[in-house]
């Protein structure tokens, strides 16, 4: 049966938990979910802080909760690591990388969007980027249709109605259907028990 | 106070993107676009596609691209501070409660109707993208469709949706496209 190594020191491990979360951030494209890969291998597998079980679990935890993945398996990995100050470092490692590539970026753009050719590239690039988004939708979309529920579907559709053609605010929707979901639950937990 | 404005703008794309990625993007475009003059359509559009060629996720991309724009470094860091601070609260609060219980029935009804809504969100925002680039931030009109765009939105979601392609890489081909066939003197 494989052990844990022997614990390093707290400081070996926090700036252990710091350079991982760096490295996994300034190096992962494609958003929470390819993240939360990287962390499995380096957390699991490499340094074998977590099992699988517990990776599992605090995937479905950072999906479930407001905010970015990314950074809520931050938060979740850091905490079981090092307590609080764990959760800070691993947080801090992980917004580094995105807050100085951006810092960057945005100090440019006005000179940068203003030069005729990056302007043409950036043009073709957003009817790349509308593709992008439009085919995320479309999975996305088909997995709601595909459960055959008029719930799901009639939510997915008056979400869709009250948004773009009567310009709802999107967090007045969001809120709706969370309450919706409270309700439902309740009502069937009595159904149930 | 503009970074206190920053802060509660960001506070509630944090506490509202339930189910990461692309669900912050919606409530993006409402704060910063629709309910205070940050950015225009148009410099959204930038955004989100710098978002995308750049790692990270997006609510920070767009909390530090800007706060820096509006307000400099401490924009930055005040509207990234925004955007995680629900995180840091909630997230401990269900990791403690989850522990403890080992049921997360409530959340789950919870996000069983939440996700078919965010769905339809981002479709709307992906819309408003796709009419930037359809009309050029111009009303629709059909006289005036931009038809490289069109072409290069219709080529891009086939190489995505039946050949699989890199989103990173279809961007790329888009770029240079459009750069290219702008530049020459084509009869449309």
């Amino acid at each position: 049966m494989e052990q844990r190594p022997a614990p390093a020191s707290r400081a070996a491990r926090l700036r252990a938990l710091f350079l991982s979360t760096l490295y996994i951030s300034a190096f992962t494209f494609g958003g929470g979910f390819v993240i939360v890969t990287f962390m499995k291998r380096k957390f699991v597998d490499e340094l074998h802080w977590l099992d699988d079980q517990e990776m599992l679990d605090m995937t479905a935890l950072a999906q479930s909760s407001p905010g970015a993945i990314a950074v809520n398996a931050a938060i979740l990995v850091g905490w079981r690591a090092e307590g609080f100050a764990g959760m800070l470092i691993a947080v801090l490692g992980t917004i580094i990388p995105p807050m100085v590539i951006l810092s960057v970026i945005s100090m440019f753009y006005a000179a940068f969007a203003s030069n005729p050719y990056v302007a043409l590239v950036l043009k073709g690039m957003q009817a790349g980027v509308a593709a992008v988004i439009l085919d995320v939708v479309w999975g996305l979309g088909g997995d709601v249709l595909r459960t055959r529920s008029p719930l799901y579907i009639g939510l997915m559709a008056a979400a869709f109605i009250a948004s773009y053609f009567f310009g709802v605010n999107v967090i007045l929707i969001i809120l709706a259907a969370a309450a919706f979901g409270v309700l439902r639950a309740l009502v069937l937990h009595r159904k149930g028990g | 106070m503009i970074y206190v404005q920053l802060f509660v703008s960001f506070l509630q794309v944090g506490l509202f993107s339930v189910g990461g990625g692309y669900a912050a993007m919606p409530l993006i475009q409402n704060q910063v676009v629709e309910l205070h003059p940050w950015l225009t359509l148009q410099e959204f559009t930038d955004l989100i596609t710098i978002a995308e060629m750049t790692p990270g996720p997006i609510a920070i991309n767009s909390a530090t691209f800007v706060g820096i724009r509006i307000a400099g470094i401490p924009g930055a860091l005040v509207a990234t501070l925004g955007c995680i601070a629900p995180a840091l609260v909630l997230v401990s609060l269900l990791a403690f409660v989850y522990n403890r219980y080992r049921d997360l029935s409530l959340l789950q009804s919870v996000l069983a109707c939440l996700r078919p809504v965010v769905v339809a969100l981002i479709l709307g925002a992906g819309l408003s993208i796709l009419a930037m680039v359809l009309f050029n931030g111009a009303s629709p009109d059909l006289n005036a469709v931009d038809w490289i765009g069109a072409g290069s939105f219709v080529t891009a979601f086939i190489l995505l949706r039946k050949f699989k392609w890199n989103p990173i890489l279809t961007m790329c081909l888009c770029g240079a496209a459009g750069l290219v066939l702008n530049l020459l003197p084509l009869p449309f």
